[in-house]
């Protein structure tokens, strides 16, 4: 089933500097109760943004009105943890499309991708860049091309290349979906069944 | 070419590689369970496809099911439509499920090993990190996304790149109080949280292959703290003795002939992992977390560590539980000792916090929660006559399921308090909103429920 494509997007970005954020933060097991993929945008980091009393908690990244855009800028190791894809859903249903880190946890990255979530991994160095260019302006914007696999970060003019799996870039270049290239290979698999059997 | 046990079960299940992409991988065995699976039958629906091989997949009620009075419908609305949902969508699709109380029901992870649906040699996936809980048993097993899931009911594969391979070895004899537990802790705190990022690990050496296969469990299932895909053990005569006449293990000659074929499930002598880490049993103690992340562990006997570098993490994390650095950890004051979960709620872990309260009570300030792994872990332990020793303590028996592990039902420790708990995650709000979690051994967690304080076991046995 065809997915969104993803195109070249410029945006601001919203920093959240810790180091390993893992999936109960980014949404909390209370909140895995649903059984379709919608909605879950509503409580991405729940327990960090509202306080006991559903109070918003001012200082999170979140309710700081300073920033906003499509990609998110997370510290060391994000995504570890839980494998629920409900991390994943939870992100994009919010409004990224991109998250950055210098380091992701394997489910969550392959969660990502799974989902039109491109996630792009940095040298440290790199990504202190970029919290410092959004620490210097905080609507300081940033172009992501997956095409050309470059992330620039637009003030300084500075051009970050990142990798990506070519097979993966293809499928969120064209909105092409596993699922559909594995019931392509039924035959394929069928073999593998009676040679194994 | 001399290949890790790794390779030979990965390559044996390749169907298909692409070039400058993942491989195709075919799956033996898909466990389900009621939180990560609706979405991905709804997919099927949406595609108007069945499961391919409903044979290969087995359904159980885990992390969402009250742990009292199963018996009666589930009061909270939202969990309940979503056990539904998993009823409906198994009897829709052909899928054998092991529902609230149905005799097999239970922690995936224990229910999987118990029946025998955990073998040697296979490769198995379930919409759950702990999944690499099933590698002790030899087993390719690690935890997918909800869309994975919905590739393997479509077609029984899924796609992913070969992980790369690590070794971690422990030789030597394990103290007095040290059990597996501790060595899984102990070696996470010395690889950090990502250090095993991208990695499959074997786990090797003395320490592990000495381990009951319940303990070879508990370290398997906590490889993903460290970012592993998985972790695994070659199996042995101990491996081949567990699978012995259990519900789906194969029978009389097609048992031995299967034990000749896993019998030649070991890493070649000149095999080459990627990375590798020694470690000696005598270094180990038993060990319990200060932190957010399974990583930030010590010996119990140990100071929570000074951030003379001012690392902001520690911090952060210090402060949501409430300690200081430098803080020396026995003594300290807990609320709740939760035994149970997927990495330590089998009938072993029963039996040793068991021994340990023997004749003893649990401290005034503590309410202590025992959650059996399964219906068959629960009636054993009925029959064992540990039920009432564990009752006589005064600690609360609950029904199967993973409750207080991840606070998703009601079994949530409270804002603020103290949690010892056997499970596997200490992230905040794990156990529930503003909970603070401290994982360790069922052993010392035993030990904590008796004395109300943090406590080394070793004193006290
Ligand atoms: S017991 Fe805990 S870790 Fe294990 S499957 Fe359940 S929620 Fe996950």
């Amino acid at each position: 089933m065809a997915k969104n494509k993803f195109h070249k997007i410029v945006t601001s970005a919203v920093p959240l500097p810790s180091e390993n954020v893992d999936t109960d933060q980014i949404i909390p097991a209370r909140f895995l109760k649903a059984t379709s993929r919608d909605g879950f945008g509503e409580n991405l980091f729940r327990d960090w943004r509202y306080d006991a009393r559903n109070e918003p908690i001012k200082s999170f990244i979140l309710n700081d009105g300073k920033f906003s855009g499509e990609m998110l800028i997370g510290g060391k190791n994000f995504g570890c943890g839980s494998s629920r894809e409900h991390a994943a859903w939870a992100i994009h249903d919010y409004g990224f499309k991109v998250v950055v880190s210098s380091f992701f946890a394997d489910i969550f990255k392959n969660n990502a991708l799974n989902n039109s979530l491109l996630p792009i991994q940095v040298s440290d160095e790199e990504l202190a860049l970029i919290f410092a260019s959004i620490d210097d302006n905080p609507s300081s914007k940033f172009e992501v091309d997956l095409e050309s696999q470059q992330l620039t970060i637009l003030e300084t003019g500075h051009a970050i290349s990142f990798e990506i799996n070519p097979y993966k870039k293809e499928c969120l270049l064209n909105g092409y979906d596993d699922i559909d290239y594995l019931l392509n290979l039924k035959a394929e698999i069928e073999v593998f069944e009676q040679n194994n059997a | 070419m001399a290949k890790t046990l790794f390779d030979k079960i990965w390559d044996a299940h390749v169907v298909k590689r692409i070039e400058n992409g993942p491989s195709v991988v075919y799956i033996d065995r898909h466990l389900i369970h009621e939180v990560t699976s609706p979405q991905a039958f709804a997919g099927l629906e949406k595609r108007g496809i069945p499961v391919y091989q409903p044979k290969k997949t087995i359904a159980t009620a885990d992390h969402n099911v009250p742990t009292i009075n199963q018996h009666l419908p589930i009061k909270d609305q939202l969990s309940k439509f979503q056990v539904d949902k998993l009823t409906e969508n198994c009897e829709k699709f052909g899928i054998t499920l092991y529902g609230l109380n149905h005799p097999y029901q239970g922690i995936v992870h224990v229910i999987g090993p118990q029946l025998g649906i955990t073998q040697p040699g296979m490769t198995i996936v379930c919409g759950d990190s702990h999944t690499s809980t099933h590698g002790a048993f030899g087993a390719i097993a690690f935890g997918i996304g909800t869309s994975e899931v919905e590739m393997v009911f479509a077609t029984q594969c899924i796609m992913q790149p070969k992980a790369k391979k690590m070794r971690i070895t422990v030789d030597g004899q394990l103290g007095k109080g040290v059990t597996a537990k501790d060595v899984v802790l102990y070696i996470i705190s010395e690889v950090s949280t990502s250090g095993g990022t991208g990695y499959f690990i074997e786990y090797a050496g003395s320490a592990i292959t000495g381990l009951s296969m319940e303990g070879r469990m508990t370290v398997c299932n906590m490889s993903i703290e460290m970012g592993a895909r998985g972790g695994l053990i070659a199996p042995d005569q101990l491996t081949f003795d567990y699978l012995r006449d259990r519900e789906f293990a194969p029978k009389e000659k097609e048992f031995d002939r299967a034990v000749e074929k896993w019998s030649e499930l070991h890493t070649d002598d000149e095999a080459v992992f990627d990375k590798e880490f020694h470690f000696d049993a005598s270094d180990i103690e038993p060990m319990i977390t200060y932190g957010t992340n399974p990583g930030m562990g010590t010996k119990i006997t140990g100071k929570i560590p000074s951030n003379g570098d001012a690392n902001k993490s520690i911090e952060k994390s210090l402060s949501y539980m409430g300690l200081k650095p430098g803080e020396n950890l026995i003594g300290k004051e807990i609320d709740y000792v939760f035994v149970g979960s997927c990495t330590n709620g089998r009938i072993e872990d029963l039996r040793a916090v068991a021994e340990f309260v023997k004749g003893k009570q649990k401290a005034d300030n503590i309410t202590a929660w025992i959650v059996p792994g399964s219906k068959q872990v629960e009636q054993q332990a009925q029959e064992e006559g540990l039920t009432e020793i564990l009752e006589k303590a005064g600690f609360q028996l609950r029904q199967p399921g993973c409750s207080a592990c991840l606070g998703m039902n009601e079994d949530k420790i409270p804002q603020g308090k103290y949690s010892v708990s056997t499970s596997n995650r200490n992230f905040e709000g794990r156990q529930g909103p503003g909970a603070r979690t401290m994982l360790a051994s069922p052993l010392t967690a035993a030990a904590v429920a008796v004395t109300g304080r943090i406590v080394d076991p070793r004193e006290l046995i």
